[in-house]
């Protein structure tokens, strides 16, 4: 049937490589000015009488003809080919070689260390599996085609990051989760992975003091490492093509929290989730779009968490990374397991539907609420201004991380998305 | 001289691109149904309204019809076979 994709002016590269991908270089298209959101009627009544973004052409000229004007010659076929990414770069200097990584961006734009052979052979080591074997297939949002990727690609871009053969289980772990941390997303999510298990302490991974910041070799490079193998492994991550957050994500650099399981008071995130103690578990949460703060629990720690959890986007839940201090003084308080607070803060996490609902990235839970799947169809039943329960207990997550100098908590947005067994890349 | 390197490629394995034709195009719209396929981004109802007017006013008469997938970024096969079933064309938006 013939049709014409309408998009804004700021996605139109992006549409092209995209329409590209699909063997369709000559997919028919039309632009209006950026952007639609939280514009009036009105006003994109003028986009449509208006001219088309990209070719000056009158807008709906571009929608008819595209319609309706006759196919030619490079319509009727499409474009077949295949793209091949061969095992070795031209050989070349080290300076040079840097440079044409980074000319490729094939890099995070800091240096990187290069994967020689020697370096590869030596990460493979770090892992029975066999280098041909497929670890996964990754996306960097899903209306894009999926790269396939095996052990020794994984090998090549864990070596870029400068991690060590004992991390490349983690690493392959993180790979296989299917969760790209190179998200396009415009709202530019990013990864926050956990980690919990004897790898933890074998790796001699931080969990103390500056467990989120640049202090320990194994928490940095495995989250580098995520970062890059999925900007890699992915067919990329270039602004305009395969890149639209708009403001970027620090998160995206590294961000890996081992959970400081010796000196928590409740459960360690990964038997939460069924595995045993003594498994080796990554957990790969998607989000890195708001962090709040806080001391405690002081006196007005609920005003404190109320406040917090009405002002965070709605749309990714919150991740809770607490400093064991934090930890223990909610046990003291009767908050004797993580469920227990989850559930305080699930009936506390409250917003009028016109404030949820008004939501830009809400919205697009609509029509899961329209067809009557619930919690979103209560919530669409509610009058503007009832007070509604905006996450359900499954939501939220609670990690114990930190090195006792201060009672503080970081919540962090995300959402989970995989919990995957290292073991099973060992 | 300067000593060379020889590195590996960091680069997945991409799936092959397979060419689609594109379908034959109208010679006309006049008397056809074109389907307005709302994506569900915010705002997307409100640009569909006003190209459904755009039509009305312009075109009368091309029947176009407002339909909307069950989710966002989905596919919905039965939305897509309703428009197979009864229109002529479809224009797709738009997001952000």
């Amino acid at each position: 049937m013939p049709s014409v994709a309408v998009h804004t002016q700021r996605f139109a590269r992006l549409c092209n490589a995209t329409a590209l991908s699909m063997g369709m270089p000559r997919l028919r298209q039309a632009y209006t000015p950026h952007p639609v959101v939280d514009q009036s009627a009105a006003h994109l009544r003028a986009y449509i009488d208006g001219s088309d973004a990209i070719s000056g052409r009158p807008f709906m000229q571009e929608v008819l003809d595209g319609l309706t004007a006759p196919l030619e010659d490079a319509d009727l076929h499409g474009l077949s080919f295949e793209r091949t990414t061969p095992r070795f770069v031209e050989p070349d200097t080290e300076d040079n070689l840097q440079r044409r990584f980074e000319e490729n961006r094939w890099t995070d734009m800091l240096p990187i260390v290069l994967p020689t052979e020697a370096r590869v052979e030596a990460m493979l080591t770090g892992t029975s599996h066999p280098r041909d074997k497929i670890v996964g297939r990754l996306r960097p949002t899903v209306f894009r085609e999926a790269w396939e990727f095996d052990v020794e690609k994984v090998a090549v871009n864990a070596v870029m990051a400068g991690a060590r053969p004992e991390y490349f289980p983690v690493i392959l772990a993180l790979a296989s989760s299917g969760i790209t941390a190179r998200s396009s997303s415009t709202t530019s999510f990013a990864t926050i992975s956990v980690i919990n298990g004897p790898i933890r302490n074998e790796l001699a991974m931080n969990t103390g003091i500056g467990v989120m910041g640049p202090y320990n070799h194994a928490n940095a490079t495995l989250g580098r490492a995520y970062g890059l193998l999925s900007q890699n492994l992915q067919g990329g991550s270039v602004p305009n093509e395969t890149y639209m957050g708009s403001q970027g994500n620090w998160y995206a650099l590294t961000a890996i929290v081992p959970e400081a399981e010796e000196r928590s008071p409740w459960q360690p995130l990964h038997v939460q989730k069924g595995f045993k103690p003594t498994d080796s578990v990554a957990s790969v949460f998607f989000g890195g779009w708001y962090t709040h703060a806080g001391y405690g629990p002081r006196a007005t720690w609920q005003e404190k968490m109320r406040h917090a959890l009405a002002a965070v986007e709605q749309y990714s839940p919150p991740l809770f990374v607490m400093d064991p201090i934090v930890a223990r003084g909610f046990v003291e308080l009767g908050y004797d397991t993580k469920e227990k607070l989850i559930a305080w803060c699930a009936d506390n996490a409250l917003l009028t539907a016109r404030e949820y609902w008004d939501n830009q990235s809400i919205q697009l839970l609509r029509p899961k609420a329209v067809a009557g799947i619930e919690p979103y169809a209560s919530r669409l039943k509610a009058q503007p201004d009832e007070v509604i329960r905006i996450y359900e207990p499954s939501d939220i997550h609670i990690v114990i991380a930190g090195g006792e100098t201060q009672g503080a908590w970081k919540m962090i947005s995300g959402a989970l998305r995989a919990t995957v067994l290292i073991d099973a890349w060992r | 001289m300067t000593e060379r390197s020889k590195v590996h490629d960091p680069r997945g394995y991409p799936p092959k691109v397979v060419g689609k034709r594109l379908a034959s195009r109208l010679p006309s719209l006049d008397g056809k149904t074109v389907y307005l396929v709302d994506c569900l981004f915010d705002n997307s109802a409100v640009f569909m309204d006003q190209l459904q007017q755009w039509f009305g006013e312009h075109l009368p008469a091309v029947d176009t019809r407002i339909i909307r997938p069950k989710e966002t970024w989905a596919d919905d096969p039965e939305m897509r076979a309703a428009i197979a079933a009864d229109g002529d064309a479809a224009i797709l938006g738009i997001g952000l």
